[in-house]
């Protein structure tokens, strides 16, 4: 039997069975349609974090994971749009981001602090030395965070001048005293010069101490609350938004849609499976009326493969469409990518055609009558 | 030349084994028309699917035309299939969804056919069944006689020597059994080796030879017309 004649016959069979080819085909398009749509989703719930770089200066971008806003897509596997110390490294170490002049990262919580017979509710951020340079801080008195105090997590603290007031009393230097933060103990080493503001943005209503301190020993987290981001100059300011929405895109891409990828497989397994019963009392037929094995399996092979093809395309096309639409009533920035696309029709279309091909492989195995009585 | 050996046929479901065939032999030279008859649940049907290829026997040999049926492999049995044994199943067995037409051209598609050869002959042979008025009918738009005369048809298309039929009018009407029975006459008189499986005596005296079995084993074998006559007799009696 010539290849053609098989392809025919293929699609003879798919044509005279619509009804079959119909759920199978919807089968395909569902799942890397979904595939699709929900890797878009990810993807630009993602964006939304680049997208909340913001300005806050002539050369200074903030980074802040988009969950903290109460996002609309975060809901279940979160963890995209968590940013970390790895971030962080990634943007300051990455051979992509050239417009970067220094990386701060930041995990903030408010904590009560004591000490004496006073205490106050007040902001903790848990910083590195380059926050001093990139959000323009300045001691009055002793000095900042140290790279030595990060890398080994000390206990020390450097307070704002209210705080100072709050706990002290005015003017007063606290300078290695010790204050209670959440009942821990730290040492007081230095004290930052006044920059004015008010309620929770009050500049001077706080206390740093070491990131690495704040994330393991004081709040058990290993998230960031934001990333501070100076760039080279003013006029690359645009480039290094760029630079580095694209770096956390990547970094962040692959927890949901391997989840999606889940999903849609299993959808287009239990499709392809569901048809073996009537499909191997085909086969024993075919076999019975003379049909070679391999005949039989390049049949069912062309047939999983047009199955795959058509509805693939076809879940492409709506896939993208849907995570269109979404991404605009839910005003959520419309990103999709080609990997994802390549991803979704690669590992959907595969397992359609191996979960089709599969079970005419094995019932080509059976003896025709086998076959034929299969229930 | 069909030669059987000392055949049997075990089914094992779970823990009970039930014998299908037990320890069968006969020889069936070319140009016969034997009947098999027996009990439901006897054998027959095992015996004709094993003598199909369709199936293989738990133990004992098959040989067909001096060839041993356990030393071929799985596309030198389809060739057999193909070609040489016409096989018309009780249940009919047509493709779902798909014209008479269609149907009966299948295995020289297997064979390798061309195609416009496939259709003239597959054409020629509905007409011969009396069904050259819904050749485009698909199986479901067709009766139960009308489908068995199209698994007839399919049977026959490539000529094969041998013919076998697991109770081909089981499920016709009288008078269509008789034509049925009119197209095996023809063919077993051009030389076609058939079997067929029947439980009915009207039928069977069209056979010269009837094997009976009963609980999978061979329990007689012999002229047809002399068997028929004594059934008559122990009947009046």
């Amino acid at each position: 039997m010539e290849y053609q004649e098989i392809v025919e016959e293929a699609f003879a069979t798919l044509s005279l069975n619509k009804l079959r080819t119909g759920l199978a085909m919807l089968g395909i398009i569902i799942g890397i349609g979904s595939v699709i749509a929900l890797m878009a989703l990810g993807q630009g719930s993602q964006k939304a974090v680049a997208n909340q770089i913001q300005s806050l200066g002539a050369n200074l971008l903030t980074i802040s994971p988009a969950s903290q806003r109460g996002g609309f897509v975060q809901g279940g596997a979160g963890s995209a749009s968590t940013l970390t110390y790895a971030d962080a490294l990634a943007i300051e170490n990455s051979s992509e981001i050239v417009n970067v002049e220094r990386v701060s990262p930041e995990f903030s919580r408010r904590a009560q602090v004591t000490t004496g017979g006073k205490n106050t509710n007040t902001q903790i951020a848990g910083v590195t030395p380059n926050y001093s340079v990139v959000r323009k801080v300045e001691v009055s008195a002793g000095n900042f965070i140290t790279d030595r105090d990060v890398s080994s997590q000390t206990k020390v603290a450097v307070l704002g001048p209210q705080v100072v007031s709050d706990l002290f009393g005015d003017n007063a230097t606290p300078i290695g005293q010790s204050i209670r933060i959440q009942g821990q103990s730290f040492r007081v080493v230095g004290v930052t010069v006044s920059k004015g503001g008010s309620g929770f943005q009050n500049q001077d209503d706080v206390i740093y101490i070491p990131l690495t301190t704040a994330q393991k020993s004081l709040f058990g987290s290993t998230s960031l609350s934001s990333i501070s981001v100076e760039a080279k100059s003013e006029d690359v300011m645009v480039a290094a938004q760029d630079e580095i929405g694209y770096l956390l895109l990547s970094r962040h891409k692959l927890s949901d849609p391997a989840i999606s990828l889940i999903v849609g497989g299993i959808g287009i397994m239990n499709i392809m499976l569901v048809t073996v019963t009537e499909r191997t009392r085909e086969i024993g037929l075919r076999k019975a009326l003379g049909a070679k094995k391999a005949v039989i399996i390049t049949q069912f092979l062309v047939e999983a493969i047009i199955l795959t093809l058509v509805g693939g395309l076809v879940g492409m096309v709506l896939g993208i469409g849907a995570s269109y639409i979404i991404a605009k009533i839910i005003s959520l920035p419309f990103a999709i990518s080609l990997i994802s696309i390549v991803l979704a029709v690669t590992v959907s279309g595969g397992i359609g055609i191996a979960f089709g091909f599969y079970p005419a492989k094995k019932a080509s195995n059976l003896q025709p009558i086998e076959a034929l009585r299969y229930e | 030349m069909i030669q059987v050996k000392n055949v049997s046929k075990i089914y094992e479901t779970g823990e009970v084994e039930t014998k299908a065939l037990d320890n069968v032999s006969f020889n069936i030279n070319d140009g016969e028309f034997v009947a098999i008859m027996g009990p439901s649940g006897s054998g027959k049907s095992t015996l004709m699917h094993i003598l199909g290829a369709l199936d293989t026997p738990t133990s004992g040999t098959y040989i067909l035309d001096g060839k041993k049926l356990e030393n071929l492999n799985d596309d030198e049995l389809a060739d057999i299939r193909n070609r040489k044994i016409g096989f018309i199943f009780q249940a009919f067995n047509l493709l779902p969804r798909t014209t008479a037409l269609k149907n009966v051209m299948i295995p020289m598609m297997y064979a390798g056919v061309p195609k416009k050869e496939r259709l003239k002959v597959a054409q020629k042979y509905l007409e011969m069944v009396g069904l050259s008025d819904r050749m485009l009918h698909t199986s479901n738009q067709l009766s139960g006689g009308q489908q068995q005369r199209v698994a007839i048809a399919r049977a026959l298309v490539l000529s094969p020597s041998i013919i076998l039929a697991d109770e081909p009018t089981g499920n016709i009407a009288s008078t269509q059994a008789e034509e049925i029975m009119a197209i095996f006459q023809k063919l077993n008189k051009k030389g076609h080796t058939i079997l067929m499986i029947t439980h009915e005596p009207d039928i069977a005296e069209h056979a010269k030879r009837i094997i009976h079995l009963r609980d999978g084993k061979l329990v007689e074998d012999g002229n047809g017309h002399k068997q028929k006559i004594a059934a008559v007799k122990s009947k009046v009696i």
